[in-house]
């Protein structure tokens, strides 16, 4: 493992440390129990969205919290969910009376301890589930599908409905409904080393890929061996619209989400060949996001992303939006 | 069921679980994220921490605070399951400052109660509990009997084992290997393994306890 760290133990307040004095402008970090929240309070009273989720996927989510995103974000340790203490405090600091909407990634950990501390507080609080992995087969008898890149837009939707001052029950609606209408589906072609376990969480040979894989380097689906990209960014849209089923001529957001490991120029590739696809299929992506947004450590790979948009939506894409890895 | 037996098990599981560091972390790698071991001694390490509170505490309180301090030190999957075992164990003790081998028996049952509750889970779907609910059914059926407590502990043993040996032929349907569906079979669920090596450890505590009152 070759990894910067002092000590495995402290990587995490490490970190954090660091994001609190690069973007002390935008945030402040808290310890025991560990959450950031946004250095300026909202001007007006407004629902507050707090999310959270095992760390190793940065910028996710600590690097959504700010106007027009997150109140306040819950990292744990690396690919870990948080606990509900530290849910607890977040809500203490930036609930402002309207309610508290957790914004949870459909794992089973994060879901228990969120749930946990939604049974444990006293304020008004709703959830919504991201579950837009397509590579994981929903069924009534397992966890369901995971939650994965999708999370960054449902904050995004969600978050903008909360600042411009819909309610808690709006609030909800509208994360469930960017859920609804939103797939993902991604590959790695390398494994990642969780830094206290010290070694890859799993084998993969140089000419193999791993199809719809987690992003916490849990193995996916499928062993294949590598293809040409063109191919690969087929698959996976083959797979997303399956899910989706828009209607032809619809408009849509194309998210090209990197792993940690990709460079952004192969990035930019996977989305040239899904615009082309996707214009030939009738769809016109009219909203864009290339980058390395909700990573898994080191892997390499990539997913696609992609929310069907009405003018609703849109709007609330479009919306003002001032965090450290998100600004416009 | 004493405080300082409490804590004497929290130390024999504590080593039981370093020691099998490497098998436990294997089979977390193979069908799931790789972080079930970290995560399992980060608990235990945080309840060694405590032990000089907990000796003080009525065992039904030394529970409880066991699982308040496991709810926010674990996190994960396994944060919010184990620690509800402990503190539904703790409600059950409450008002039992000496609990006999039914109380606890009754008291394990309401733990794994708890858990199955709170993951939504049952047996046969490759978790923890393909573990825990038989060896609490066999811990009540044997807590009315007069079987020794050496007998009691080499069945309780023996199931633990032979359970989580079973869990190499099951597809999860909860749980992180669950996304792997038949690619899970063949690998022990290390969740099974970390409650078979603790269920050792504490086993081997108490007979040794009563082995030294003996003495």
């Amino acid at each position: 493992m070759k990894k910067f760290i002092n000590d495995a133990d402290r990587l995490l307040h490490d970190a954090l440390k660091g994001v609190a004095s690069v973007h002390s402008n935008i945030v402040e970090v808290q310890f025991s129990p560990t959450f950031v929240s946004r250095k300026q309070r909202p001007s007006e009273k407004k629902v507050v969205l707090i999310s959270g989720g095992g760390s190793g996927h940065e910028p996710l989510h600590v690097g959504f919290v700010g106007h027009g995103m997150l109140d306040a974000a819950c990292p744990g340790q690396v690919f870990t969910s948080p606990t509900p203490d530290q849910m607890l405090a977040a809500a203490s600091a930036v609930d402002m009376g309207p309610g508290v909407l957790f914004i949870v990634k459909n794992y089973a950990g994060d879901v228990m301890n969120f749930q946990m501390a939604s049974e444990m507080m006293d304020c008004p609080n709703a959830t919504v589930l991201v579950t837009d992995d397509v590579a994981v087969e929903g069924s009534t008898h397992t966890t369901g599908r995971r939650g994965v890149a999708g999370a960054l837009i449902v904050e995004k939707l969600a978050g903008a409905a909360a600042e411009a001052g819909a309610d808690l029950a709006q609030c909800k609606a509208i994360g469930d409904r960017a859920n609804q209408t939103t797939a993902s589906m991604g590959v790695a072609f390398t494994s990642c080393t969780v830094p206290a376990a010290g070694r890859p969480t799993f084998e993969i040979e140089a000419d193999e890929m791993e199809v719809g894989v987690g992003i916490h380097g849990e193995p996916g689906r499928r062993r294949e061996k590598l293809q040409r990209a063109d191919l690969i960014v087929d698959e996976l849209l083959t797979a997303i619209l399956r899910d989706l089923n828009p209607q032809s001529g619809a408009e849509v957001l194309l998210h090209v989400n990197g792993f940690g490991g990709t460079p952004l120029m192969e990035l930019y590739l996977l989305f040239e060949r899904a615009d082309v696809q996707l214009r030939s299929l009738g769809l016109t992506p009219v909203r864009s996001l290339v980058g390395n947004y909700t990573t898994s450590l080191e892997m390499a790979g990539a997913s696609l992303t992609l929310t069907v948009l009405d003018s609703e939506l849109k709007a609330l894409w479009d919306a003002p939006v001032r965090t450290s890895a998100l600004n416009w | 069921m004493t405080n300082s037996l409490i804590v004497a098990c929290l130390e024999a599981v504590n080593n039981s679980i370093v020691a099998n560091e490497s098998s436990i972390e294997s089979l977390d790698r193979a069908i799931g994220d790789g972080d079930h071991y970290i995560n399992v001694r980060r608990g235990c390490q945080a309840l060694l921490a405590i032990r000089e509170d907990l000796v003080e505490m009525p065992p039904a309180d030394a529970l409880n605070a066991m699982g308040m301090k496991l709810l926010s030190t674990i996190g994960g999957a396994s944060g919010p399951l184990i620690s509800s075992f402990f503190i539904a164990m703790g409600k059950c003790l409450r008002g039992k400052p000496e609990p006999d081998r039914a109380d606890i028996a009754h008291a394990f049952a309401a733990g794994v109660e708890s858990i199955k509750h709170r993951g939504k889970a049952d047996l046969g779907e490759k978790t923890m509990l393909d573990v825990l609910i038989p060896v609490s059914r066999l811990l009540a059926t044997l807590s009315v009997t007069k079987v020794s407590l050496s007998e009691l502990c080499r069945q309780l043993n023996e199931e633990a084992t032979r359970n989580m040996l079973a869990t190499r032929d099951m597809i999860a349907t909860k749980g992180r290997a669950h996304y792997l569906g038949e690619r899970a079979l063949g690998h022990i669920d290390p969740g099974c393994k970390t409650c078979e090596v603790i269920i050792a450890a504490v086993t081997q505590t108490v007979l040794a306890a009563q082995s030294r009152t003996e003495a």
